[in-house]
């Protein structure tokens, strides 16, 4: 456990549940980053706005940590372009298909206490931890 | 526009949230999805930070009419546990073994600058895309 950063992470968790919170409260929305991003593609005016505008946050938001801490955020990215294509298809297919993803089900989801975010956090989580152990212990 | 606004500076919040915990960076995610090697368990304190705020918040949503900046809550109806939801959740789990990136981190990633990150989250656009022309037809 070399890399464990308890408190640093705490920290990041509330700031993502305040965030959470404050959309369900303020905008009456789930906060689920697969279903605002995807949202893009069919909503219209407004609807299609307040979207684009929180995906902008997303991208200003570390930008705006940096500019406080004077350092970027660390991003490590061992994949090669085949296999970022491949699992980004992955990820934008599956989380669509399955209507959410770390975010809608895994926070938001689970706060809701709703047994069908449940099932989707442990197949995403099990699966991903199963492919993880593939590519690192069996063919690795 | 005060809806837009509210998301503009959430995103911003929740993006924040993401480069402080250091679920930004797919080397931390993939070390904690590594359970059989040198695991990192600061994902589970990232979620259970989330959970903390994110639980009580859904209760006070339960206990008022509408949102402050809205005319409605506009909440998943699905309840049932079915074949897409399952199918749809393992082939994210796939994609996101294998590169360490969940969509918002992905998107909050494209801060850096990295081409990495640019290729990763044109694919996953273009996935989301595939799954809307697929139910169109």
């Amino acid at each position: 456990m070399s890399n464990f950063t308890p408190l640093s992470g705490l920290a990041g968790g509330l700031m993502i549940g305040a965030a959470a919170a404050l959309l369900l409260l303020l905008n009456g929305r789930i906060a689920g980053i697969s279903g605002i991003a995807g949202g893009i593609f069919s909503g219209a005016g407004e609807e299609r706005l307040w979207r684009i505008a929180f995906v902008a946050g997303l991208v200003v938001g570390p930008l705006a940590v940096a500019a406080v801490t004077g350092d970027m955020p660390v991003v490590e990215i061992a994949a090669g372009w085949p296999l970022l294509i491949v699992a980004g298809l992955l990820v934008g297919f599956g989380t669509r298909l399955g209507s959410g993803c770390t975010s809608g089900h895994g926070v938001c989801g689970l706060a809701r206490l709703s047994p069908r975010s449940l099932a989707a956090t442990a197949t995403f989580m099990i699966v991903a931890g199963a492919t993880v152990f593939v590519v690192r212990h069996v063919i690795g | 526009m005060p809806r837009t606004v509210s998301a503009l500076l959430i995103g911003m919040l929740f993006g924040a949230g993401l480069a402080v915990s250091g679920m930004m960076n797919p080397a931390k995610v993939l070390g904690f999805l590594d359970i059989a090697g040198d695991w990192d368990p600061t994902l589970a304190f990232v979620m259970g930070g989330a959970l903390i705020v994110a639980l009580p918040a859904t209760l006070l949503a339960r206990r008022r009419s509408r949102p402050v900046l809205a005319e409605r809550f506009d909440l998943p109806a699905k309840k049932a546990i079915d074949l897409p939801l399952i199918a749809g959740s393992a082939l994210f789990g796939l994609g996101w073994g294998l590169v360490g990136f969940c969509p918002g981190p992905a998107l909050s990633a494209l801060s850096t600058g990295l081409w990495q990150v640019a290729l990763f989250v044109a694919a996953m656009l273009a996935g989301m895309l595939v799954f809307r022309l697929m139910r169109r037809t």
